[in-house]
C-alpha cells in the first residue's frame, strides 16, 4: 500500500525535477549557471494564477485537448512499475492501453493543434504525427521483446523481464532495445537531435509549435503533462538499462529517484553535444530506433 | 558469461553499422578503435577461469588495436589534412543498408552452419562473418587509401572474432605474429599514405591506376 502511495506520489511531484536537471546539465556543459533545478514549478505556478486567452475560431476540444493529454499519460504513468515494484493498475494486454494511451494524448494535442487553424501549428501537427508513425513500431517491438521474454502480456511483469535472471539469456537484445528506447525517448519527448525545446520562432519545431495558442493553465498543463510523459518513459527504459534490486524498500525507492535523475543527467548531456538532425534526417534516427528493436527481437526468436 | 559477451558482440555489430554509415574518416577511426577495444576484452570473457595466455593475448589486443593503431592512424590523418571521404563507390546510406543486409544473412547462414554445440549460442560465428563483411564492403568501395585501411583492420576484426572460437586451443604465439603483422601492415600504409599525399596531393587510390604522359 505504501507503495502505491510512493507511486503515486513521484508521479505527480517528480516529473518537473527532472526537466530542471535537463537544463542544469546543458547549463554545465555551456559554463552557464543556468536557471534553479526547480525552475519549472515556478513556471506551473506562475501560469496557473493568469489568465486565458482562447480564440473564438477554437471549439471545445482546444480546450478539452491538454486537460485529456495529461489524463492520457497519468494513466499510462500509472500502468508503468518504477523499479521493482509493482504498478498500481495491472492487467492482462495492458501494454496496448499504454501504447494508445500515449497514442490518444498524442491525437488531442495534434487536433487542438489543428483546431487553432493556424498554418504555422498544423505544419507542426504533421510533423509530430509523421514521426510517431516510425516510433510507433519501434516502442511495440521493444514491448514484443519485453513479452517474450517474460512470457506475460502484463507491462509490470514484462518491464520486470530483465530483473527476474531471465536476462542471463537474453543480454544481446536487452542492449538493443535498450539503444532503441533511448533513441524514442528522445523522439517522443521532443528533445535535440529530434526536436530542439528552446526554439519557439524555428521552422524546424514540432513540439513547441503545436502549443503556441495555449495560455495560462491551460499551457501549464501542457507543460506538466510533457514533463510526465518523459517521466513515464525514462521509467520504461530504467527497468532496461539498471535491473537491480537491493530488497530492502526505502534502498529501492531511494535508488529509483537516482537512476532516474541520471537518466535525465544523460539526456542532457546528448542534448550538450550534439547538433539537431536536419527534419530530413529524422527519420533515419527513428529507422534507426525500429530496427534495433526489432533485430532484438529477431535475436530472441533465433 | 555468455550474455555479456552476446552483448559486447552486438554493440561490435552495431559499430560496423556506424562505420559505414559515416563520411567522417576521424569518427570512423574512433569506431574502429573502440571496437578493438571491445574484442581486447573478449577473450577474459571465454574461459571460464583466466588463464595467462587468454590475459596477454587480450592485453596484446587492447594494446594495439585499441590505442596504438588508432594513434598512428591519427597522426597519419593530421599530416595529410583530410577530413571527409567524398566520394564512395557505393552511397553511405547504401552501403550500411547492404552491412545491414549481410548481419541478417549472416545470423540465418549461422544457424545452418554445422557447428559444434558449444559454439551454437554465442553469436561469435555471425558476428564474425556480418564483420568481415562490412570490413569488405569499406575496403572495396571506399576511394581514399585511410578509409581502405579502416576497412583492413574492420576485416582483421572479423577474422579476431572468429579466432575467438578457438581461443583455448589456438597457441598465444600465433595470435600474437597475427597482431605482429597487422601492426606492420599499419605502419607500412600510413607510410605509403603519406608519400602518395606527397606525390598526388590527393589520397585518391583512383589516381594510382591513371597513367601518366
Amino acid at each position: 500500500m505504501t507503495n502505491i502511495f510512493i507511486h503515486i506520489a513521484l508521479l505527480l511531484i517528480m516529473p518537473p525535477l527532472l526537466l530542471g536537471v535537463i537544463n542544469k546539465t546543458k547549463a554545465l556543459f555551456a559554463g552557464r549557471r543556468g536557471p534553479p533545478v526547480l525552475q519549472l514549478y515556478y513556471d506551473l505556478i506562475k501560469l496557473a494564477r493568469k489568465g486565458v486567452v482562447i480564440s473564438q475560431v477554437t471549439t471545445w476540444v482546444f480546450t478539452a485537448a491538454p486537460v485529456i493529454t495529461l489524463t492520457a499519460i497519468m494513466l499510462a504513468g500509472l500502468m508503468v512499475p518504477m523499479g521493482p515494484f509493482q504498478s498500481p493498475v495491472a492487467f492482462t494486454g495492458d501494454l496496448i492501453l499504454f501504447a494508445y494511451l500515449l497514442a490518444l494524448s498524442r491525437f488531442f494535442t495534434t487536433t487542438a493543434a489543428l483546431d487553432t487553424g493556424s498554418a504555422f501549428e498544423g505544419m507542426g501537427a504533421a510533423r509530430e504525427v509523421t514521426f510517431a508513425c516510425l516510433s510507433e513500431p519501434a516502442l511495440f517491438f521493444a514491448l514484443l521483446v519485453l513479452a517474450k521474454m517474460s512470457g506475460s502480456l502484463v507491462l509490470t511483469n514484462m518491464l520486470h523481464a530483465p530483473l527476474a535472471a531471465g536476462s542471463q539469456a537474453s543480454a544481446a537484445s536487452l542492449v538493443l532495445v535498450a539503444g532503441g528506447l533511448f533513441i524514442l525517448l528522445l523522439a517522443e519527448n521532443s528533445r535535440i537531435p529530434v526536436d530542439d525545446p528552446n526554439t519557439h520562432l524555428e521552422l524546424t519545431m514540432i513540439h513547441e509549435v503545436m502549443v503556441l495558442d495555449h495560455s495560462g493553465p491551460l499551457l501549464g498543463i501542457i507543460l506538466y503533462g510533457a514533463a510526465v510523459k518523459l517521466f513515464v518513459l525514462s521509467a520504461v527504459l530504467l527497468h532496461i538499462v539498471f535491473p537491480f534490486q537491493s530488497g530492502s524498500a526505502l534502498l529501492d525507492w531511494s535508488l529509483f529517484v537516482l537512476e532516474m535523475l541520471l537518466t535525465a543527467v544523460a539526456v542532457g548531456v546528448v542534448e550538450s553535444v550534439m547538433a539537431r538532425l536536419q527534419m530530413r534526417n529524422v527519420q533515419h534516427l527513428l529507422i534507426a530506433a525500429i530496427l534495433l528493436c526489432g533485430f532484438g527481437f529477431v535475436l530472441l526468436m533465433r | 558469461m555468455h550474455s555479456l559477451l552476446n552483448a559486447l558482440l552486438v554493440v561490435v555489430l552495431a559499430l560496423n553499422l556506424f562505420a559505414l554509415g559515416t563520411s567522417r574518416i576521424i569518427t570512423v577511426i574512433k569506431v574502429v578503435s573502440l571496437q578493438g577495444l571491445l574484442l581486447g576484452v573478449m577473450p577474459l570473457l571465454i574461459e571460464e577461469h583466466l588463464a595467462l595466455a587468454a590475459v596477454s593475448a587480450s592485453a596484446a589486443a587492447i594494446l594495439l588495436k585499441g590505442l596504438v593503431i588508432p594513434t598512428m592512424l591519427l597522426r597519419a590523418m593530421r599530416d595529410v589534412q583530410i577530413k571527409r571521404e567524398m566520394e564512395p563507390l557505393i552511397g553511405f546510406l547504401p552501403s550500411m543498408l547492404l552491412g545491414a543486409l549481410a548481419t541478417g544473412f549472416a545470423l540465418l547462414f549461422a544457424t545452418a552452419l554445422p557447428l559444434a554445440s558449444e559454439h551454437t549460442t554465442p553469436l561469435l560465428v555471425p558476428a564474425a562473418l556480418a564483420t568481415i563483411f562490412a570490413g569488405f564492403i569499406l575496403l572495396t568501395t571506399r576511394a581514399k587509401a585511410i578509409t581502405q585501411i579502416m576497412g583492413y583492420l574492420v576485416l582483421e576484426n572479423g577474422i579476431y572474432i572468429f579466432g575467438m572460437l578457438l581461443v583455448g586451443a589456438m597457441p598465444l604465439v600465433v595470435e600474437l605474429g597475427a597482431l605482429l603483422d597487422l601492426f606492420v601492415a599499419i605502419f607500412v600504409i600510413c607510410i605509403m599514405v603519406n608519400h602518395i599525399n606527397q606525390t598526388f596531393s590527393s589520397l585518391d587510390t583512383r589516381r594510382l591506376a591513371a597513367l601518366k604522359e
